[in-house]
């Protein structure tokens, strides 16, 4: 057993819902088993950063078959980014897609946008949707352009008790681009989007986050740059965390030779040493979470030209065993990563996150860290197939996934 | 040669039998009759999302003095213009029967990811920023036949090499033949990054010029003052533009080449495009000989070529 207060060996038993003992040897006459043999069992993982695509690009996913994506990679929790048609900037929108999630095998909350249609131009009513629940604010798709606006939602949500999540990018100085700016762009004659458009809103939030002494959370960071300002800003106290995503510490921009739309996702596949940087501030504790940015398309938008499909890949189903594989970390820190410290950031600490002990809602995974697979496009969960690691031989799954008590996933395979 | 998506691919022994092969399609250009049956029954798709008069003219006219059978999809005018999907076009084609695709298309990569979904030969005529292999081929086939050999040669490219898939073909084409390669441009008309490209750079024309064996003028297309990538033609002119009197800084044997089409008195001055020393013609009459030559080795089978 794993979670934030150490590794342990211990039976767990459930009942209604939550924890009902933990321990040696427990003896439960009747229960049901699940074999947790050699395997890890531990909080459930949250994702801080999932497109389920509902309402309003239902071919691409739904929140029912991202919630069983997320179930089957062990997830408990998942946020809904608001960028759906329409945008998820009303308590409206946020109680269709909380309804949506309330019969899913994952829980399913919901980021609200911080402007009116994710447009940029005026504040959307975040008191209304933090009523319903919301913690997570963010126009991500887009980082909100004007500093005057960015400066007032800060102001505005530090009465909330929620957070604002930026996704970086400054769009004139990225405009046009469909890959990482650099050798590989060059050569392969795609405009490129520089390191630096996504550092620029980094450094401004910082700013903005001194002057208003507001929460900040930075989605998907990609560059070595961003991570030296993120940890720069935490070196001098200020309330920002970040999460990055695991496409960002596996490839690098040289994927993008043959064209391959799988590997057009925003912010962009970088450099070898932007990836070694991302690595790096995960082992220091710079980055506070490892997310997703799970981004289903349908297969007939992703085979267009490069510079016409659309950018995200799947990541539910692949992110826990990529952070065990790739990353030179003990599985402690890369369950912290995924689980408990990313529930502690959406506002989900006590419900998702652990720590396993009586009395505590029974969110729970169960990880074998040694089970060998391949991932098959065809066999994943998502409605879509847009996964860049078609083929790859990975290590450690998610055998079992415990959703308030109820086994939604038992020995690697969804039960509903 | 299954396809032919761009330069490296060839490397220099490709390069070498395509100018190889070309010279038999010179001579079977100057008979009476330019026609021979290599590719009878062979067929041979002209599918262009460019509007591009020259290079689709010069591989369908080769496809026909080799007695292929063309069939022509331009954007305006078919399916493409009705929505249908690259790959559902594609798949039409490739269902009707075909030996080989030329695609000009305004996104990079897209004659990859066509090579990828269908059997045909693909064959790049163009693709956004990227590459245009064939366009390198004949400028390297009329160099060879001014020069003898591209050995050693000094070859200036001069403009928009960041927006230039004929620049990125023709660096790669003439590197692997052996020229040393300077691109010419204002630092907003280079790509980002150079790393891994076999040149040297430059931003003064007047002192490259006396230096080089042949100088190679890029289009400057109009929007690229709306980019914020050059204050005024007059000043693009007046810096990188090929005038008369930079004409003169060069050696009395040097080449002048442009891939067309030109704007006369931008990149180039329309009496330097007259000089005895411009082979822009030339370039134009070896392009139909050499979309010969590519697509005989793609599609042919060994047959006669004196037939």
């Amino acid at each position: 057993m794993v979670d934030a207060t150490g590794t342990r060996r211990a039976d767990v038993l459930v009942a209604g819902g939550r924890v009902a003992a933990v321990g040696d040897d427990l003896d439960a006459p009747g229960a049901q088993v699940l074999d947790a043999g050699g395997c890890l069992v531990a909080p459930g993982l949250v994702d801080l950063h999932a497109h389920l695509r509902e309402p309003g690009r239902e071919e691409a996913e739904t929140v029912e078959t991202g919630a069983r994506a997320a179930a089957l990679g062990g997830y408990t929790a998942i946020v809904a980014m608001p960028n759906t048609e329409p945008a998820i900037d009303s308590a409206a929108v946020v109680r269709q897609v909380l309804d949506l999630g309330a019969t899913a095998p994952c829980d399913v909350r919901v980021a609200g946008a911080i402007t009116v249609g994710r447009a940029g131009k005026a504040l959307a009513p975040m008191a209304e949707m933090a009523a319903l629940g919301v913690r997570l604010f963010t126009d991500d798709g887009a980082g909100v352009q004007d500093a005057r606006l960015m400066r007032r939602a800060l102001e505005y949500a530090s009465a909330l008790d929620v957070t604002l999540a930026q996704h970086c990018e400054d769009e004139a100085l990225a405009a046009g681009g469909h890959m990482h700016e650099g050798e590989w762009s060059s050569r392969l004659g795609l405009p490129g989007i520089p390191a630096e458009a996504e550092e620029l809103m980094v450094a401004r939030d910082i700013a903005l986050c001194r002057l208003t002494g507001a929460r900040a959370h930075f989605l998907h960071l990609s560059t070595a740059g961003s991570l030296e300002l993120v940890a720069a800003a935490k070196a001098a106290g200020l309330p920002v965390t970040a999460e990055v995503a695991p496409h960002h510490f596996t490839l690098t921009h040289a994927e993008v030779a043959g064209y391959d739309p799988v590997y057009k996702v925003n912010p962009p596949l970088r450099t070898a040493a932007d990836v070694a940087a991302v690595k790096a501030a995960l082992a220091a504790g710079v980055v506070d979470a490892i997310a997703t940015d799970h981004a289903p398309h349908a297969p007939e938008a992703k085979e267009a030209p490069f510079d016409q499909a659309p950018p995200g890949m799947l990541g539910l189903e692949t992110a826990l065993a990529l952070a065990l594989g790739e990353l030179d970390l003990p599985v402690e820190r890369v369950l912290a990563l995924l689980s408990w410290q990313p529930a502690a950031i959406a506002g989900l600490a006590g419900e998702h996150g652990g720590p396993i002990a009586e009395g505590a809602a029974a969110n729970l995974c169960v990880v074998d860290p040694a089970a060998a697979w391949v991932v098959e496009p065809d066999l994943l969960a998502s409605r879509s197939r847009n996964t860049p690691y078609g083929g790859r031989k990975l290590r450690g799954r998610v055998r079992h996934t415990i959703l308030r008590g109820e086994p939604v996933v038992i020995d690697f395979e969804a039960q509903r | 040669m299954k396809h032919l998506l761009a330069v490296n691919d060839l490397g220099a022994e490709g390069i070498e039998e395509v100018l190889r092969v070309t010279d038999s399609f010179v001579e079977v250009s100057s008979r009476a009759i330019p026609k021979v049956p290599a590719l009878r029954g062979k067929t041979v798709v002209s599918l262009f999302y460019e509007s591009s008069t020259r290079t689709r003219l010069s591989f369908e006219t080769a496809a026909r003095r080799l007695s292929a059978d063309i069939m022509t999809f331009t954007a305006p005018t078919s399916a493409i213009a009705k929505g249908e999907s690259l790959r559902d076009t594609v798949e039409t084609i490739q269902a009707m029967g075909i030996d080989a695709v030329v695609v000009r298309h305004g996104s990079a990569g897209v004659p990859q990811l066509i090579a990828s979904w269908i059997d045909a030969s693909v064959v790049n005529a163009g693709d956004g920023w990227h590459e245009h292999p064939t366009q390198a081929l004949l400028d390297c086939y009329t160099i060879r036949q001014r020069r003898g050999s591209l050995d050693a040669l000094r070859i200036a490219v001069v403009g928009d090499v960041k927006h230039s898939r004929v620049a990125r073909s023709d660096v790669a084409a003439f590197a692997l033949l052996g020229a040393d390669v300077t691109l010419v441009a204002p630092p907003t008309l280079l790509p980002p990054s150079l790393e891994g490209w076999p040149v040297t750079v430059s931003h003064d024309l007047d002192a490259v010029l006396p230096k080089v064996d042949v100088v190679y003028v890029l289009r400057l297309q109009n929007e690229r003052m709306k980019e914020a990538l050059l204050p005024s033609l007059r000043e693009y002119t007046a810096s990188y533009g090929l005038t008369r009197r930079r004409a003169d800084l060069l050696a009395d044997d040097a080449l002048v080449m442009h891939p067309g089409p030109m704007n006369r008195g931008v990149e180039i001055a329309a009496d330097v495009a007259a000089l005895e020393n411009s082979v822009i013609t030339t370039q134009v009459a070896n392009g139909v000989a050499v979309r010969m030559a590519v697509l005989y080795l793609l599609l042919g089978s060994g047959q006669d070529l004196a037939g």
